[in-house]
């Protein structure tokens, strides 16, 4: 899972006991608490997640330390799927729910003027 | 130990403020918390339960509730806001002549802080690489402005006057005098709104007859991490939907109090008993809708609602209406207020 070439990977994994794949550290670069509060939240949603949590280990660097580990052999790596499509499913309902109301909102406030 | 069936709905679903802390901060519906709930994430429940109802939307403010959404997603939208939508700004100044008092930073420090009417979804951000100095500046990632302006005294003046506005011409040095130079086709892509400073009349600089001002500056895509000079609101804050449960009946001139405790609209009275005492009936009030917010913190206790946030997002609006967010920073830095509960 570690990233490309010369640019620094933006995600990496670092897995403390060999053989479980259900504990794992993610270091995501470039992050800090709007993905990580937010992605926690969306993970710990996930019944199959017994663990989440994440730190930001020192405040000058803008990395975050994201732990997951799992219940009943699933890979961590598949919550961490899981909780970013959801994550990204609910911005987007909420984007579009946004500009339907600002739409109407809007016709509202011409509507009166006719 | 479970709690009691009532205590659990107060804890999932409201945020409690007493005299001396808060209770039900922390969101505990997470799968396993509840025996017998359910709590996995669950997209149709959250599409149901999730709605937006808008306040308030103008020019440049707009405030709007949310409900159905937790803390940390609003939380999330909150500082995606503040430091990562993009806008455009005055990044480098060519100062070819400054006479004035003000010093070459502290003038270019000014003129980087002033919010530029500009669609930045119709630019570039900047190649990271280059450094070349005056070169660089291509069509589409560059704004080119420039500021060239004397002062000079009024002949016509009268004698005893001092007035400085009658003295001296061009003597104040405001946003209105940045001009817009088109580089490329840019006077051809933006034909029918010139770029220009969102507001006419933020002072720049002080000018004395004899000083002047030459100045070419670069304007560039940027987000609010970088600098807060591309922050493109004033602020983003939000709050929980506040609701106020009074615990006893309060009668007369202590209703009156209370309701001049709040803002307008908070505590509403109603006649209890009204005829039978003499001139004025006596009054009892009830709890009113929590829209306005309670500004006085006294010894009622207080609760708010966790489901639902109420998002304030203060901007000034050019390129982009309210509701999209572009911004007006009227002060370097943005600040930031957020609270738990209701103030």
């Amino acid at each position: 899972m570690a990233g490309e070439m010369e640019k620094k990977p933006k995600l990496e994994m670092v897995q403390a006991d060999g053989a479980d794949e259900g504990c794992v550290t993610f270091v995501m670069h470039d992050e800090d608490h709007t993905l990580g509060n937010s992605l926690r939240y969306m993970i710990m949603k996930n019944p199959d997640v017994e663990f989440c949590g994440y730190t930001i280990t020192h405040p000058s660097e803008s990395k975050i330390n994201f732990r997951i580990q799992t219940r009943g052999g699933v890979p961590a790596v598949e919550s961490l799927r899981k909780g970013l499509n959801d994550l990204h499913d609910v911005g987007q309902h909420v984007l579009n729910t946004f500009q339907a109301r600002v739409g109407e909102f809007k016709q509202r406030e011409d509507q009166p003027m006719e | 130990m479970a709690a009691p069936r009532k205590n659990v709905e107060e804890i999932r679903n409201r945020v409690i403020l007493e005299e001396f802390g808060l209770k039900n901060v922390h969101t505990t519906d997470f799968p396993g918390n509840y025996p017998g709930l359910d709590d996995s994430w669950d997209m149709h429940q959250f599409q149901k339960n999730f709605r937006i109802d808008i306040v308030h939307l103008d020019e440049s403010s707009m405030e709007f509730d949310m409900v159905g959404i937790d803390a940390s997603i609003a939380n999330a939208f909150r500082r995606i806001l503040l430091a990562e939508v993009p806008t455009m700004a005055v990044e480098k100044v060519f100062i070819y002549n400054n006479t004035s008092i003000v010093q070459d930073e502290v003038l270019a420090h000014r003129l980087g802080l002033i919010p530029i009417k500009a669609d930045p979804r119709l630019f570039e951000f900047k190649n990271a690489g280059q450094e070349s100095a005056e070169d660089d500046g291509s069509e589409i990632d560059t704004i080119q402005l420039q500021l060239k302006i004397k002062c000079s005294r009024n002949p016509n003046a009268s004698k005893e006057s001092s007035d400085p506005r009658e003295l001296y011409r061009n003597h104040m040095v405001y946003s209105r005098d940045l001009k817009w130079i088109p580089l490329g086709n840019q006077a051809d892509v933006f034909a029918d709104f010139s770029i220009r400073p969102v507001h006419d009349d933020i002072l720049i600089a002080q000018l004395r007859p004899g000083q002047e001002l030459d100045i070419v500056m670069h304007c560039v895509k940027g987000i609010g991490r970088d600098h807060a000079k591309f922050s493109p609101v004033a602020t983003a804050s939000y709050r929980l939907l506040p609701e106020i449960t009074l615990l006893e009946v309060v009668e007369g001139e202590k209703a009156e109090l209370l309701k001049h405790c709040f803002s307008r609209g908070v505590i509403d009275l109603e006649d209890v008993r009204g005829k039978k005492s003499g001139q004025s009936g006596e009054q009892s009030t009830r709890y009113m809708q929590p829209r306005s917010s309670p500004t006085c913190g006294s010894k009622e206790f207080g609760e708010a609602g966790k489901g639902s946030r109420s998002f304030h997002i203060h901007c000034g609006i050019y390129w982009y209406p309210a509701s999209r967010c572009a911004g007006y920073r009227g002060h370097p830095g943005s600040h930031v207020q957020m609270s738990n509960v209701s103030q």
